[in-house]
């Protein structure tokens, strides 16, 4: 049967332009977007070693949790100056992710909240053209001492702005979300 | 019924010699399946315009011919009539074909054929264009739930992909025009690349009886087929525009058909769709806006021994997702049920912002055919098909404008198929099927791949045979067997690769380490951040089917029908590995993954009376190793925590049953019903299984009077009821913003609703040949607030309010 031998070469060919297939190997992606570290640093108006709080996020949504860190207490009573950094180090050199936050103040908000028996207050030390507050920039105050308070970091992106000052009131879409244990000492 | 079938030799001799007009041509007829001489043929010569007759050996004798051209037209009772042209030089003889078995003729018949299925023992149920037409500005899921026990599963409203039996996604298989469809069918949010528009006639079997498309189809198979060709000298065409209110959609589709009683044939076709987003009763659903643009064309020639088409048809969509359903991580998601409404509300608007998809599909096909005397028939099928996937994400800084995901997709697929026909009671088929896959990830996306780059091959061969024993008995049967490789080059995290326990099974397939964007091969180190891993499967799947149809007297059958199917795991069962946003979950795949094996027993009843028409259709589908996503632990990342979803194996059951029923009171009022339920449990955790359909049933009462102008209005009541077999995946999660731990309700279904639909429409001739159809639809009447179980953003926003269709079709 002719036809048969038509189609059994049919066959043969589809193994030929298989066998042509390009066999490069990908590039790795160069992750552009993540945040995988976010620092905090309080620097007392006094003066001083500035206070370190920090979470960080080497595998970005990879199963390692966020090594979450605290350089040391806060001292009571005192004024902090907070200035936040986010940064993308799989990328090298590590890439500052905060000045895309500055360019887009308008679409971003970092928000703060505390709990414990401290009474820590924040205020926003900068605001957006429409002068909302943005939270890259902030004055905190320690309050009593005590141990055991916590600080939750959120930045968000696209919130209603301008909001209730709550997390949950500004909606949009959550970039990072990070808490600490401090004490006030 | 006529047929007409043309051969046409043409003659290159063009010298003429001297008139002697003395030559004899000796004929014989036989027929083309079987060779029996065919006696009592009236053959009638042009030249002479005399006629003969074929004796009982099928041979007739035409003498004192002159040299030159003879042509001959034959008629046979049941035959078609045959036209031939020979070259007279001298005495001739010549063996004439004539196809005798008119009812085989179908593919060339003037005339529809009344419900020509797919497969004779399987659950077949057929949506022809009278119906297909009402769903020309709405998509190809909405259309197949005409069929009852077929369902949808939702992103939105624009993106709805079927759901046979219970299963979807990769256990469907789609044909478009005899192709099978390759469009990273994988995704829930991927909705099938085809335009309504295109489709004349759709087939949903449901299972996987039709083996020679596959045998991977556990839930069922949907053959799309475009409009039929007919052999006359004919053009006509057909316009479709609708305007809706919901969404201030507008949509036009446009065929012209041309064709020649020699076979040749041309089609054109054309869709564009408009909308702009859509409203629930309450509020605005923003950024749910629609743009699909599609051409099909198609050309060839057909005739009853032989003929080839050439088919391209190119579909693009541009679809916006609820802006209010991007989210970020847990808190967003519980803000997100909490709150009664979506959070962003804008103004309507035609604008489609992130998140959205833009998908390309051009898909190619050429085929040819031929029948061989006493034998059959062989068809020859080449395709290809190319699927851009882009899906925007809500980015920031110089990325916004980019693509969050870029995949391309093609295809190319050779086919070889063989019908043995020449008795018509015992038909065999059987075939070979090739297949190259070649998947591409972008990596400019600047995101890590959700899907790896591989190569993909397939061969699979079948042999299905049917065989019509008596009066009552048609038994069927068929046996497949495909080979499947995935050969891909994959990045794990190190971290992830440890986290799997991949370290201890698959180290052999690292090829490389990875630091940042520096690949170095042939290096194992755990202190890399990636591994780049060449991941290779090959898997064997037999599948099988054997039914049975028994007619218990003229109007009633019965069916029987088992199948066994295997399908192997899918790239994204394989190979997920990282969040999925708007649905807040870390969903893992499984390189250990194997193949599920369905077995599938279904038993149907039909009943066809001139006032009562019923279909009963039940089914008992076991599925070993059945591949879902199930919740398995909570991971931490510094976006927060994130529930994990891994795919995982398990043993799993189906059944349920579908009704149909239509009840005509008179010729004027008919009522239908509609109701389907299904039940599904995974038997190894003890547990329901997910996204099941809920029972619903669907009741209408229409009025028709042919009189005014084919009037009709009907009445649609739709009620689903609440899904109360479902799986507690509910999780606790402590929300750090609040300060406050909180059960986040993913699984408790909403509750039931009940619509009611209004359709109305009436069609006239305004010439000879051009007649007018016009409808008015409104879906939802009264504007009634309810979430579907199986939408997706069901946790974000309502479902569609009223909306108001008005059609107009004409035909020319």
């Amino acid at each position: 049967m002719k036809t048969f031998k038509h189609l059994l070469l049919l066959f043969l060919s589809i193994g030929l332009f298989t066998a042509c297939s390009d066999d490069d190997d990908p590039v790795a992606v160069n992750e552009e977007e993540v945040i995988t570290t976010m620092t905090l640093s309080l620097q007392a108006v006094g003066g001083g070693a500035p206070i370190i709080f920090q979470s960080r996020d080497a595998d970005g949504d990879g199963p390692n949790a966020p090594v979450v860190t605290v350089s040391g207490p806060l001292a009571a009573n005192t004024t902090y100056g907070g200035e936040i950094e986010f940064l993308n180090e799989l990328e090298s050199p590590a890439e500052d992710i905060t000045e895309e936050v500055l360019e887009e103040d308008d679409e971003h908000q970092v928000f703060y909240s505390f709990t414990g028996g401290s009474g820590t207050s924040f205020n926003y030390n900068d605001s957006d053209g429409n002068g909302n507050p943005i939270g890259v920039s902030i004055t905190l105050a320690s309050g009593a001492a005590a141990v055991g308070n916590t600080l939750t970091v959120v930045l968000k992106h696209e919130p209603t702005k301008p909001n209730d000052g709550t997390a949950a009131g500004g909606g949009g879409e959550t970039d990072i979300e990070a808490t600490f244990t401090f004490d006030v000492n | 019924m006529k047929y007409y079938s043309l051969i046409v030799l043409f003659s290159f001799c063009s010298f003429s010699i001297a008139q002697k007009c003395d030559a004899v041509f000796l004929g014989e007829l036989k027929d083309f399946h079987d060779n029996t001489p065919l006696n009592g043929a009236t053959i009638f010569i042009r030249s002479l315009n005399k006629y003969t007759s074929s004796d009982i050996n099928g041979k007739f004798k035409i003498e004192n011919l002159c040299n030159g051209e003879l042509t001959l037209v034959i008629t046979h009772l049941a035959c078609e009539t045959k036209t031939v042209t020979y070259n007279i030089t001298g005495d001739m003889f010549q063996s004439i074909a004539l196809e005798h078995h008119i009812e085989a003729l179908n593919e060339v018949s003037v005339k529809a054929v009344v419900d020509k299925k797919e497969t004779k023992t399987a659950q077949e149920t057929i949506i022809k264009s009278g119906t297909l037409r009402r769903y020309s500005n709405l998509s190809i899921g909405d259309a197949l739930k005409e069929v009852p026990g077929v369902s949808s599963i939702n992103t939105g409203n624009t993106i709805v992909k079927p759901i046979i039996n219970g299963l979807y996604g990769s256990r469907l298989l789609i044909l478009n025009n005899n192709v099978r469809l390759q469009d990273q069918e994988w995704g829930v949010e991927h909705a099938p690349n085809i335009d309504i528009n295109s489709a004349n006639r759709i087939s949903v079997i449901k299972g996987s009886g039709a083996l020679a498309y596959g045998g991977d189809a556990v839930g069922g198979v949907i053959v799309i087929n475009p409009a039929r060709t007919i052999l006359k000298d004919s053009l006509f065409g057909k316009t479709i525009v609708s305007g809706q209110t919901n969404s201030r959609g507008l949509s036009v589709s446009t065929i012209l058909n041309k064709s020649f009683s020699s076979g040749w044939f041309a089609n054109i076709q054309g869709s564009l769709k408009r909308n702009g987003d859509f409203e629930a009763p309450d509020y605005m659903l923003t950024n749910t806006g629609l743009r699909s643009n599609g051409i099909t064309l198609q050309g060839g020639k057909k005739t009853f021994e032989s003929g080839f088409e050439v088919f391209y048809s190119y579909l693009f969509n541009e679809i916006g997702i609820l802006r209010s359903s991007h989210i970020g991580n847990i808190s967003d998601l519980v803000n997100a049920i909490n709150s009664q409404k979506p959070q962003v509300i804008d103004d309507f608007g035609y604008d489609i912002n992130a998140p959205k998809q833009e998908v390309t599909h051009h898909l190619f096909k050429a085929t040819y055919y031929k029948r061989f005397k006493n034998f059959g028939k062989i068809n020859l099928q080449y395709d290809y098909q190319n699927n851009q996937r882009f899906e925007f994400d809500i980015r920031v800084g110089d990325d916004r404008d980019k693509p969050a995901l870029d995949l391309n997709l093609q295809t190319h697929t050779l086919l070889a198929d063989v019908q043995l026909d020449a008795d018509l009671n015992r038909k065999t088929n059987f075939g070979l099927m090739g297949r190259y896959q070649d998947n591409f990830a972008n990596p400019d996306t600047g995101i890590r791949r959700l899907i790896p780059d591989y190569d993909k091959y397939d061969f699979g061969a079948y042999l299905t045979s049917e065989w019509i024993l008596n009066e009552t008995f048609t038994l069927d049967a068929g046996l497949r067997y495909d080979f499947n490789r995935i050969d891909s080059k994959k990045f794990y995290r190190t971290s992830r690769w440890e986290e799997r326990g991949y370290d201890n099974d698959f180290q052999d397939i690292i090829i490389a380490s990875v630091y940042g964007t520096d690949i170095v091969y042939g290096v194992i180190d755990p202190d890399a951040s990636d591994y780049l891993t060449n991941p290779v499967f090959n898997f064997h799947n037999f599948s099988a089917s054997a039914g049975v149809r028994y007619n218990l007297n003229e109007n009633s059958y019965l069916l029987g029908n088992y199948s066994l199917s295997s399908r192997p795991p899918n790239v994204s069962e394989l190979f997920s590995d990282g969040l999925h946003h708007s649905a807040a979950r870390i969903e893992l795949g499984d390189l250990r993954l194997d193949q599920e094996i369905s077995n599938r027993i279904a038993l149907s009843y039909k009943l066809e009376q001139s006032n009562f028409d019923l279909l009963i259709e039940g089914y008992y589908n076991r599925i070993s190793d059945f591949i879902y996503l199930r919740p398995t632990g909570v991971e931490q990342t510094i976006r927060g925590a994130f529930p994990v979803w891994e795919f995982q194996q398990t043993q799993a059951e189906l059944f349920g049953i579908d009704v149909a029923s239509n009840l005509n009171f008179n010729d004027n009022f008919t009522w239908r019903n509609k109701s389907s339920y299904i039940k599904g449990n995974d038997l190894s955790l003890g547990i329901d299984l997910i996204d099941m359909p809920a029972f619903n049933t669907i009741n209408t009462l229409s009025y028709r009077n042919e009189k005014w102008n084919n009037f009709s209005a009907n009445l649609t009541s739709e009620w689903v009821f609440e899904q109360k077999d479902f799986p507690d995946f509910n999780f606790e999660a402590f929300v750090p913003t609040t300060n406050e731990t909180v059960l986040v309700d993913i699984s408790t279904p909403p509750p039931a609703y009940h619509l009611l639909h209004f359709y109305s429409d009436v069609s006239f001739n305004i010439s000879a040949k051009t007649n007018m159809n016009i409808s008015l639809n409104i879906n939802n009447v009264f504007n009634i607030n309810y979430r579907a179980y199986l939408n997706r953003l069901r946790y974000f926003a309502d479902d569609l309010g009223r909306n108001i269709t008005l059609q107009l079709q004409i035909n020319y």
